[in-house]
């Protein structure tokens, strides 16, 4: 039961990751393809404690760590870039 | 011990709904500004349940999923900020509804102020 | 008051290194102990970012209150953005208005500036001083008191018994 549940949910995040990609593609500014890659990794930290979950390694919460430090550093040198030029 | 385990899933099924209206507001909002609003705080709370859900299901991972909480808590509204602030600076175009803009006016004597003194 | 900081900040290395090990074994804690003091001497001897937070019981209880207040506020939020992007006429009025705050110390205007960011309908654009600039999805009211009212009033009564 709570494994179908944790399926449906895992589908819902990859529409809207896909949503976002949809986004990042159609974008009217920089700025606009920024935004969508934040919301892109936000939602695909939970996707990865998702799997961590369905291939039953808790070790994957890890990359989950990581991965949303190195996201949060590319969104912020790449703000600051933009209105500063480094 | 299943009844928890449907709570939990529950919890991360809530939050996953939360992650879609953030990238449905992605589409449907008009300028960047409003996008950054509805794409960041609905995805924070998203993220937040749905970590919440796996946490509450393994219960001996509880210290990782709790500190990728307060990580996410902390770093989502700096790195919005910043993105707003930057498409503020280099003159995205805004809405057509915007009502009010007190920035610019700052935002111009500042750069008055900037060319004055390299004179 | 320069000690404050480094304690405050070796005592936060040390639990998230407790929190990331999740066990209590002795090797654990003497390694976590010794590599956070070492961290904490190298990068926290001269900064002073907790210099302002206040330490007594009314300080510590107020805190436990703001959390309480921020999560309700979050929670608020969200169930506003979701009523605006499902409804299919899409109600905004967005502008870009301007605040005054009251409190004094930058750790405060940090953690006012990214509350405001995470409640309904606000998000911080530009901090200068003691002026903030924030883009408002709704705007309501005419002039600067009554924005003030709205936004900033609700937090800014519990972090100025907190960071002074």
């Amino acid at each position: 039961m709570a494994n179908i549940i944790l399926q449906i949910a895992g589908g819902i995040m990859l529409l809207s990751i896909v949503l976002s990609t949809f986004r990042f593609f159609k974008a009217g500014s920089l700025v606009d393809r920024v935004v969508a890659f934040d919301v892109m990794t936000v939602a695909s930290i939970s996707l990865i404690a998702l799997i961590s979950h369905f291939a039953g390694r808790t070790i994957y919460i890890d990359v989950a760590i990581i991965y949303g430090l190195l996201s949060f550093l590319g969104v912020i040198i790449i703000a600051r870039y933009l209105e500063k030029s480094l | 011990m299943e009844i928890i385990k449907i709570i939990g899933a529950l919890i991360t099924l809530l939050g996953s709904v939360f992650l879609l209206l953030g990238s449905i507001g992605l589409i449907r909002m008009p300028d960047v500004f409003t996008r950054i609003q509805t794409g960041t705080k609905a995805s924070t709370l998203g993220t937040l349940l749905s970590l919440l859900g796996i946490g509450i299901i393994y219960f001996d991972i509880a210290g990782k999923i709790f500190l990728l909480i307060v990580f996410i808590l902390i770093t989502n509204p700096v790195s919005s900020h910043m993105l707003a602030r930057a498409a503020h600076y280099i003159g995205v175009k805004k809405a057509d509804v915007t009502v009010v803009d007190e920035l610019e006016d700052f935002e111009n004597e500042k750069l008055n102020n900037k060319t004055k003194i390299s004179e | 008051m320069k000690i404050k900081s480094l304690i405050i900040s070796i005592i936060t290395l040390f639990v998230i290194w407790v929190l990331l090990n999740m066990k209590l074994s002795t090797e654990v804690l003497i390694s976590g102990a010794v590599v956070s003091v070492l961290v904490g001497l190298i990068f926290c001897y001269t900064c002073g970012i907790f210099d302002d937070l206040k330490l007594n019981p009314k300080a510590i209880g107020y805190w436990f209150l703001y959390i309480f207040v921020f999560i309700g506020e979050l929670v608020k939020s969200n169930f506003d953005v979701a009523r605006r992007v499902v409804s299919p006429k899409l109600p905004i009025n967005p502008g870009f208005v301007e605040v005054k705050t009251k409190l004094k110390s930058k750790l405060g205007r940090m953690i006012l500036t990214n509350s405001i960011t995470l409640t309904p309908g606000t998000l911080t654009v530009e901090l200068k001083d003691d002026t903030i600039f924030i883009h408002w999805i709704d705007v309501k009211g005419e002039n600067m008191e009554e924005h003030t009212n709205a936004i900033v009033s609700k937090f800014e009564k519990y972090l100025e018994v907190i960071y002074g």
